[in-house]
C-alpha cells in the first residue's frame, strides 16, 4: 500500500475532506486525523474493509495496526458489510422501561435478525446502541442519521416497510 | 535533586524521575507488570499503586514523578489493598494453566500473586478465551493469558521500529493481537518474550522442553557480529535448551536479535559430525582422531616441503574464537607461511598495512544513542549488526542520520539525507562530500595533513545534497562517520575508507567500522591476518590474503569454521580452490558441511556454546566465557585439536592446558608490542570509477550456525519476504508515545 492508494478508492470530496482534517493537526501529527479519515472513508464506501483500512493507514504514514486498533475501538465503525439502511436501536434504561425489548423482539419476529446481524435481502442491519440522548421520546431508534421517537411495534412496522 | 522517604528511609532522587525508579534504584520491591525500564510509560496495569501522603488515592508508582518532601508507603495497608485488588482484577481473566505453561516457575504473574493474591478467587462467572495467532516460526502464543501491560506493543513502536502488534477491540474484548493473520517480522521479534510477563508470548522453538527450576544457567557471548551480545544460555542434562539476554549496558543492552537467541538449534537441531573422517579413493570412512590428525600432519609437512610452505593456507571464519585464531595462524607461520586470513568477504586490500591494530568503531557503542548526526557508508544495519541499529534509533530522536549506499535500504531508523547511487558512483559521492568539507576548511595544517587529498578531488564536482551532508556533519557536536559490512566488501573499499576518514578527520567526527562476524577485531589481535603477526607484529614479507588464497588457489588448505563457498565474496570460485587443492583439512562441527565435497579430512569440532574461548568485539571488548554444555561424540574444541596437531607437526610452544592459557599468551603479546599501531593516512592517485559492490550476506546466511538454525530458516527474513511485507516508517515513529 502507498500514499496513492486511498485517492484510488474514494472520491476525490471525501480526499479533500480528509486533507482538510490533515490541515489541522500538525505536520508530524497525522495520526491524529485517524478518527475523521476512517468515518470519511466509511460513509463513502458503507464499511471498512481491510484494503481499506490499510489505504488509510498509508495516506496517513501510519503502521496499519493503527488503523486497526481505532476501527476496531469504536462502535461506529463496521469492519463487515452492512445493509442499505443501518438501525440503531437503544436499549438503555429509559428506552428499556418504554418498551424497547418488544421493538427488539419485533426484529427477530419480523425480519429475523438480532442485533449485530442483516436482513438476507441486504436491506436492514439492526445494532443495539446505548443512550442516543433522547430519552424524552423514549423508546427510540436511528436510520442512518436521522432520530425516529416515542416508538410502538404499529410505528416501526410503517417506517421499516417505508425503507427501501 | 530532591530528598524523598520511601518507607522510612530518607533517599536523594533525581528529580523528574518515577518513584518506581528511584525504588529499584534503592532495592525497595515495587510489584509491576506494564513498567519496563527500557519502554514508555503506560500505567495500565495498575500493580505499582503505593501510598503517598497528602493524596487521597494511591498513586501508579511508575508514572507518579517525585517531588521534594514526598513521603512515600509502598507496604502500608492502603498500598497492599490497593495491590491486592489490582491482582484480583488481573487474575479474573487469567488461565489456571500454570502446569502446562512454558512460563510456569520463572513468570512475573505467579510472582506477584503469591505475593499479593489471595488463595480463593471470589469470581466464578465463565473465563475469557482469546484466539490464538500464528505470530510465525520464533514465537509461540497463548494469548488468553495476556494481561493487557503492552510491552510488546510498546517495544514494536520504541525500540524495533516496526510495529507489528498492537490492542484491537475494547474492554473485555480487547487482545493483543496483529490483527490479521501475519508474522512478526522484525530481526529483533525474540526480545517481546523476554518482555512478556506472562506465559502468553514465549519462545516457540523450546516450547515444552523444560521447566524453568530444571535447567542451569551459564554466561556466554554471541559470535554472530561484533556487538558482542551476552548471553544466558540456559542448559538441562547437558543439552541447549534456549537462549536469552544477558544485561549489558556496554554491549546489548537487555535485548538480544534473534540471530543472537535462536542459532543454538544449529547444535542441538543440525546434524552434527560426530567422528573424524578421512577421504579414502574417494569415499568417507570413519576414523579417530590419531590417525586423522597424523594424516593431516604429514600432508600438510609433505606440501611444505614439495611445494613449498607459502602453498599452505589457513582460512578462518570471524566467528572463530581468538584462540582458535591464534593457534591457526601459529601453526601456519610455525609452518613457515603467512597465508592465513579470515577476511573472507573482502576483496580490496589495498590499504591494509595503514589500517589501525584492529577494526573498531571509534566511540563506545553505548556512545551511538547520543550522536547528534551521523554518516552511515554502506551498511544495512537492520540486518548486519541489529543492535546496533537499536541504538542509532535512539539516536534519531534528537539527531540527524545520513546514509550512503549502493542500494536502497529499509532502515527502521528515520535517514534525513539518503543518497542512493550506482556502485561505480559510491566513490565519487563520498569524494563530493570530502570535497566540500575541504573547501570550507580554515585550517591548512590540518589540510596538509591530508595528504594528496587535494590533488585527488580536483575533478569531483559537488552535488547539493553532499553539501547538506557535510553541513550536518559540520554543524553537530556529536558526529560520526561509520562504515558498514557493505562497504568494506566493496571492491574499492580502501577507496570508500580514505574518503570517509576524511570528511571525519574534516568534521571533527568520530571515525570507525562495524565489523564482519563476532570476532574480526580478535583475529586482528591474535594474527589471523597475512601481513601482521599477533598484537600487531611486523612479519617478514606478508603472505597472501583471503582472495588471493582462493581466487588463485594453493596446495594446502585448513579450515577452521568456515565453509568458503558459502562464507566467501568468491563463491564458487572460492569452492573450486578447495577441490582444485592436494589437501584441505576442514574443522567443522556439521556433518553437512560443505568440506564434505572436497577435503581430505574433516575433523569434529565443538560448536560455539561447547567450547571456551574468548571475542573480541568492535570496542575492544576482550570477552571470555567457559562452554555450556560439552561437544557431542568425539568433537573435540577446536583450540585443541589445534594444539594437538601443533604437537604432531613438531612446532615450539604448543603446551597449553587451558582455553584460558591460550589466550593469556595472546594478551601478554599485547602487553610487549602495546598498541603502537594507528591507522595511518594514506591517499590513492586518482578515484576510482568502476567500483562493484557484492551481493550481501543475508542475516540467516553469515555464518555455519545460522545457515542450520531451523526456526530461523524459515522465517520471513530468510525467504527476504519481509520487505514486500514491511509497513512505511511513520516521520514521527521516533517519538515516545507516538505511533
Amino acid at each position: 500500500m502507498s500514499k496513492a492508494d486511498l485517492p484510488q478508492l474514494l472520491s476525490s470530496k471525501a480526499i479533500e475532506q480528509i486533507n482538510d482534517w490533515l490541515k489541522k493537526y500538525p505536520d508530524n501529527r497525522r495520526r491524529a486525523a485517524v478518527i475523521p479519515a476512517l468515518t470519511i472513508a466509511q460513509d463513502e464506501l458503507g464499511y471498512l474493509a481491510r484494503e481499506t483500512m490499510d489505504a488509510v493507514a498509508a495516506y496517513l504514514e501510519i503502521p496499519n495496526i493503527a488503523a486497526y486498533e481505532v476501527a476496531t475501538f469504536y462502535s461506529m465503525f463496521s469492519l463487515e458489510p452492512r445493509g442499505r439502511h443501518v438501525v440503531s436501536l437503544c436499549t438503555n434504561v429509559s428506552c428499556m422501561l418504554a418498551g424497547s425489548e418488544e421493538l427488539k423482539q419485533w426484529f427477530k419476529d419480523e425480519l429475523g435478525i438480532a442485533p449485530g446481524e442483516t436482513t438476507q435481502d441486504g436491506r436492514i442491519t439492526l445494532k443495539e446502541v446505548e443512550c442516543l440522548a433522547a430519552c424524552g421520546g423514549a423508546p427510540m431508534l436511528e436510520v442512518g442519521k436521522q432520530y425516529h421517537e416515542n416508538l410502538n411495534v404499529e410505528k416501526l412496522f410503517h417506517l421499516i416497510k417505508e425503507l427501501t | 535533586m530532591v530528598t524523598i522517604e520511601i518507607n522510612g528511609q530518607k533517599i536523594e532522587a533525581r528529580q523528574g524521575a518515577m518513584i518506581i525508579e528511584v525504588a529499584d534504584a534503592h532495592g525497595v520491591e515495587i510489584p509491576r507488570f506494564c513498567y519496563h525500564k527500557k519502554l514508555s510509560v503506560a500505567a495500565n496495569c495498575r500493580m505499582c499503586l503505593v501510598e503517598v501522603e497528602g493524596q487521597r488515592k494511591p498513586l501508579p508508582a511508575c508514572a507518579t514523578p517525585v517531588a521534594d518532601g514526598m513521603i512515600i508507603k509502598t507496604e502500608s495497608a492502603i498500598a497492599k489493598d490497593a495491590q491486592k485488588s489490582v491482582m484480583e482484577f488481573l487474575l479474573i481473566n487469567h488461565p489456571l494453566d500454570c502446569p502446562i505453561c512454558d512460563q510456569g516457575g520463572e513468570c512475573e504473574l505467579q510472582d506477584v500473586a503469591l505475593e499479593c493474591g489471595k488463595d480463593v478467587s471470589r469470581f466464578t462467572e465463565k473465563k475469557r478465551v482469546v484466539e490464538d495467532k500464528d505470530i510465525g516460526p520464533l514465537i509461540e502464543t497463548e494469548m488468553t493469558r495476556c494481561i493487557h501491560c503492552t510491552r510488546c506493543v510498546r517495544f514494536g513502536r520504541e525500540i524495533a521500529g516496526i510495529r507489528e502488534m498492537g490492542a484491537v477491540g475494547r474492554g473485555e474484548h480487547t487482545e493483543i493481537s496483529t490483527f490479521i493473520e501475519k508474522s512478526v517480522d522484525s530481526e529483533v521479534s525474540g526480545n517481546i518474550i523476554d518482555l512478556c510477563p506472562v506465559g502468553a508470548l514465549t519462545a516457540k522453538p523450546s516450547r515444552y522442553q523444560a521447566r524453568a527450576w530444571e535447567m542451569i544457567q551459564y554466561d556466554s557471548v554471541s559470535p554472530h557480529d561484533c556487538i558482542g551480545a551476552n548471553l544466558h544460555v540456559h542448559t538441562r542434562h547437558n543439552e541447549i535448551i534456549r537462549v536469552a539476554p544477558k544485561e549489558n549496558e556496554a554491549t546489548n543492552e537487555v535485548w538480544l536479535s534473534d540471530r543472537d537467541r535462536y542459532s543454538y538449534e544449529a547444535l542441538t537441531k543440525g546434524k552434527r559430525l560426530l567422528a573424524p573422517m578421512i577421504r579414502q579413493d574417494g569415499n568417507w570412512v570413519e576414523s579417530d582422531w590419531e590417525t586423522a590428525l597424523e594424516k593431516t600432519a604429514s600432508k600438510l609437512n609433505v606440501v611444505a616441503q614439495t611445494n613449498g610452505p607459502e602453498q599452505i593456507a589457513g582460512l578462518a571464519s570471524p566467528i572463530a574464537t581468538t584462540e582458535e585464531l591464534y593457534l591457526l595462524q601459529k601453526i601456519i607461520r610455525g609452518l613457515g607461511s603467512n597465508n592465513v586470513d579470515h577476511r573472507l568477504r573482502i576483496s580490496d586490500f589495498s590499504n591494509q598495512y595503514y589500517e589501525s591494530l584492529y577494526p573498531q568503531l571509534g566511540i563506545q557503542l553505548s556512545e551511538l544513542e547520543e550522536l547528534d548526526a551521523c554518516l552511515l557508508v554502506g551498511t544495512n544495519l537492520r540486518k548486519e549488526q541489529p543492535l546496533a541499529a537499536l541504538r542509532i534509533r535512539k539516536a534519531t530522536r534528537y539527531g540527524d542520520m545520513a546514509t550512503i549506499n549502493a542500494r536502497k535500504i529499509y532502515n527502521n531508523f528515520k535517514v534525513k539525507h539518503e543518497l542512493v547511487v550506482e556502485p561505480k558512483d559510491w566513490v565519487v559521492e563520498l569524494a563530493g562530500v570530502a570535497k566540500y568539507l575541504s573547501q570550507l576548511e580554515q585550517n591548512q595544517k590540518k589540510l596538509a595533513k591530508l595528504e594528496g587529498l587535494a590533488d585527488l578531488l580536483t575533478e569531483v564536482k559537488i552535488s547539493e545534497k553532499q553539501q547538506k551532508i557535510a553541513k550536518m556533519l559540520l554543524n553537530s557536536e556529536n558526529t560520526s562517520v561509520v562504515l558498514g559490512e557493505t562497504a568494506v566488501e566493496f571492491s574499492q573499499a580502501s577507496q570508500l575508507r580514505i574518503l570517509a576518514k576524511a570528511i571525519a578527520r574534516l568534521s571533527r567526527s568520530s571515525y570507525g567500522f562495524l565489523s564482519h562476524g563476532g570476532n574480526s577485531a580478535g583475529a586482528y589481535l591474535a594474527g589471523a591476518i597475512p601481513h601482521r603477526g599477533p598484537a600487531g607484529a611486523d612479519v617478514e614479507a606478508g603472505g597472501a590474503n583471503a582472495y588471493e588464497m582462493l581466487n588463485q588457489g594453493k596446495k594446502a588448505f585448513v579450515l577452521v569454521k568456515t565453509e568458503p563457498g558459502k562464507d566467501s565474496i568468491l563463491g564458487e570460485t572460492a569452492k573450486q580452490a578447495a577441490h582444485n587443492a592436494d589437501f584441505v583439512v576442514a574443522l567443522t562441527s556439521f556433518a553437512d558441511d560443505e568440506a564434505f565435497e572436497y577435503a581430505d579430512v574433516v575433523l569434529p569440532i565443538a560448536g560455539y556454546l561447547e567450547s571456551a574461548g574468548s571475542y573480541v568485539n568492535v570496542n575492544g571488548r576482550w570477552q571470555d566465557f567457559a562452554a555450556s554444555v560439552t561437544a557431542p561424540g568425539q568433537a573435540k574444541p577446536a583450540w585443541k585439536v589445534l594444539r594437538v596437531l601443533g604437537n604432531l607437526l613438531n612446532l615450539k610452544n604448543f603446551d597449553y592446558v587451558s582455553a584460558q592459557d591460550v589466550m593469556q599468551e595472546v594478551k601478554g603479546r599485547m602487553g610487549a608490542v602495546g598498541d603502537k599501531i594507528k591507522s595511518k593516512w594514506y591517499c590513492p592517485e586518482a578515484l576510482a570509477e568502476n567500483g562493484f559492490s557484492p551481493d550481501p550476506a543475508t542475516i540467516y546466511q553469515t555464518d555455519a550456525y545460522v545457515r542450520r538454525a531451523k526456526a530461523l530458516q524459515q522465517t520471513a527474513l530468510a525467504k527476504g519476504e519481509d520487505e514486500l511485507k514491511r509497513p512505511p516508517l511513520s516521520p514521527f515513529h521516533n517519538i515516545v508515545g507516538g505511533v
